[in-house]
């Protein structure tokens, strides 16, 4: 494994004000006990609330925090004590940070990089090439930073992040405040790098489509503790997530009319357009029943939204 | 050496981006120029002619090199470092495989050779052409002086880390700056000449703070106030200070990064 943490914790003494001049201390713990591991070549989701301890564990996993308690070793090695040596093998992207000289054009900041890393010509001339095939980086990049957009920039972070070849990239909120093609450019690079296997990659995000579209495992933390790890559908069979089928009809709805496997949730539009929910049953079956049972003109499978069945789970986390 | 190179060269490009603001700031110290010129010259004429030991033309000198090394020093201008630990920016600077005191080193070391070609030269050249500087007796001074102003932007530089460093537990360093502000005009040489405080003043200016090191010993130097006999101690005291406050910013680094909380999530 290339990521492994047991009993993760990181405290943090927080001051409050009673009275007029006393100040109460008291510990918040912001990662209360997580336990994780990574296999090489994965790409995982590491998702939970707002103040849940994502930023955190990633800061933990990278050296830049102490942990309270607890080990954790990445790529063989334990992170704070060997911060410099790690930061060689891990890439990070911190959506709201930046890595890049703002006052220089981007070219400039990759060949500083190039240095700073000491990443020989040859790789660092290919890994550009192919970022900048992938993501588009042609038409801006010797446009100093503080001029590109947030998707420019980005995509330039993600670049940043890859030119030494790091074993493990940590992405936390790629996304954020993303337009819709800067975030399509994103999500593509990343499903292409998974597909290459070569580059572990842990990702937060509150994208729930940024999960849904690349990640085959997903962590979910809240309260600096895991409560979920497993897959997306792993998931929707805990919180009974269940698929939707919505179906236009010639004839209406015989109200007396049942099909094993679903439950009607609605009858709307004088009895013509009714809505199914299915309870574990192939959707082909409930359809082939019910077209045998009263003419369709129209029909619609919904699969379980992921924002709900992530609500659900935050909520009865809370 | 690839490494420092290709950070002070970026140091030096990044400033060499801001055209107007060198021209801005280098019309502004030509100004204050002549206004400290003025100022000193006639106290020196009151006096009889020389002031505290510097004649007319090294007094002129004095102005228009402490003008110029204004810059250079940048003590009135904190760095990123503070602003970066504030907003959580800091991250990055930390994972990187290398030190970020040596990375904000070199690159202020690119700043200062910027500097030294754009703001430096003007006013000298300003101060030349309208009073008459002093010319070196000693052609040793003018390698001596080069040195020693690389040593006072180490000392500046330095120093302006440690109070970003503040950042760490303050959060905001303004009135920590502010204090380094006044100090570093007020008892470095840069607005008169540390010789007319009190004698056991200056000397306690000399022996324990890194002031003096920022402009009066490069100053001197350059205006050769007491020949070599006293510009090698005084360069020698600046490259003390060089390693003094250097090693004083990897011990309070280490004690920052230990408690360090990332600010916004």
């Amino acid at each position: 494994m290339i990521i492994s943490a047991r009993g993760l914790r990181k405290d943090f003494t927080v001051t409050r004000k009673v009275g007029r001049f006393r100040r109460e201390r008291h510990v918040v713990s912001a990662v209360d006990g997580v336990d994780l591991t990574v296999e090489r070549g994965e790409l995982l989701g590491y998702i939970g609330p707002n103040g849940a301890g994502k930023s955190t564990t990633l800061k933990m996993l990278t050296g830049v925090l102490y942990p309270s308690a607890g080990e954790v070793t990445v790529c063989g090695v334990e992170p704070v004590a060997k911060r410099t040596t790690l930061a060689k093998r891990i890439g990070v992207v911190f959506g709201q940070r930046s890595q890049l000289w703002w006052d220089l054009p981007l070219g400039e900041s990759f060949a500083l990089l190039r240095h700073i890393y000491r990443v020989p010509d040859t790789d660092h001339a290919a890994r550009l090439t192919r970022c900048t095939e992938l993501l588009g980086l042609d038409e801006f990049i010797h446009t100093p930073v503080r001029q590109l957009s947030l998707g420019q920039r980005m995509r330039g972070e993600l670049t940043a992040a890859l030119l030494h070849g790091p074993e493990v990239l940590f992405l936390d909120e790629p996304t954020i405040g993303l337009d819709v093609l800067s975030k399509q450019a994103v999500r593509d690079f990343l499903g292409e790098l998974d597909q290459r296997g070569d580059t572990t990659v842990v990702l937060t995000t509150h994208d729930l489509a940024d999960i849904e579209k690349l990640c085959r495992r997903l962590v979910v933390i809240d309260h600096g503790r895991v409560v979920h790890d497993g897959t997306l559908d792993e998931l929707h069979t805990r919180y009974r997530s269940r698929r939707v089928v919505v179906a236009d009809l010639d004839a209406p709805w015989p109200t007396d009319l049942t099909l094993p496997g679903a439950e009607v949730t609605a009858v709307e539009a004088d009895g013509h357009r009714v809505t199914l929910t299915l309870d574990g049953i192939a959707a082909g079956e409930v359809v082939a029943a019910l077209a045998r049972a009263v003419p369709l003109r129209d029909l619609s499978v919904q699969e379980p939204e992921i924002e709900d069945v992530i609500a659900r789970l935050y909520r009865s986390e809370a | 050496m690839r490494v420092p190179r290709a950070l002070i060269v970026a140091g030096f490009r990044r400033y060499a981006t801001y055209r107007q603001a060198t021209v801005a700031g280098a019309f502004t110290n030509v100004v204050f120029g002549f206004l400290r010129c003025y100022i000193l010259l006639s106290i020196a004429e009151s006096a009889g002619g020389s002031m505290v030991g510097y004649d007319p033309t090294q007094l002129v000198s004095y102005v228009w090199l402490g003008q110029g090394m204004l810059a250079v020093v940048n003590s009135w201008t904190m760095l990123d470092l503070a602003e970066r630990v504030r907003s959580g920016e800091v991250v990055s600077d930390l994972l990187r495989p290398i030190d970020p005191l040596w990375t904000y080193m070199w690159t202020d070391l690119g700043r200062g050779g910027f500097a030294m070609l754009t703001r430096f030269l003007t006013p000298l050249v300003v101060g030349e052409l309208c009073f008459g500087v002093y010319v070196p007796d000693n052609p040793l001074t003018y390698p001596l002086f080069l040195l020693s102003v690389v040593a006072a932007l180490l000392v500046g530089f330095a120093c302006r880390y440690l109070i970003g460093l503040c950042a760490f537990w303050l959060l905001d360093v303004r009135g920590v700056s502010m204090m380094w502000v006044f100090f570093s005009g007020a008892a470095s040489g840069l607005y008169f000449p540390l010789a007319v405080l009190p004698d056991w003043l200056a000397t306690a200016l000399w022996a324990v703070t890194p002031f003096p090191s920022l402009m009066q010993a490069s100053l001197d130097i350059a205006v050769e106030r007491g020949g070599l006999a006293h510009g090698l101690p005084a360069f020698g005291a600046q490259v003390v200070w060089v390693v003094l406050s250097l090693l004083a910013c990897r011990w309070v680094q280490t004690r920052a990064v230990r408690r360090l909380v990332v600010q916004g999530g």
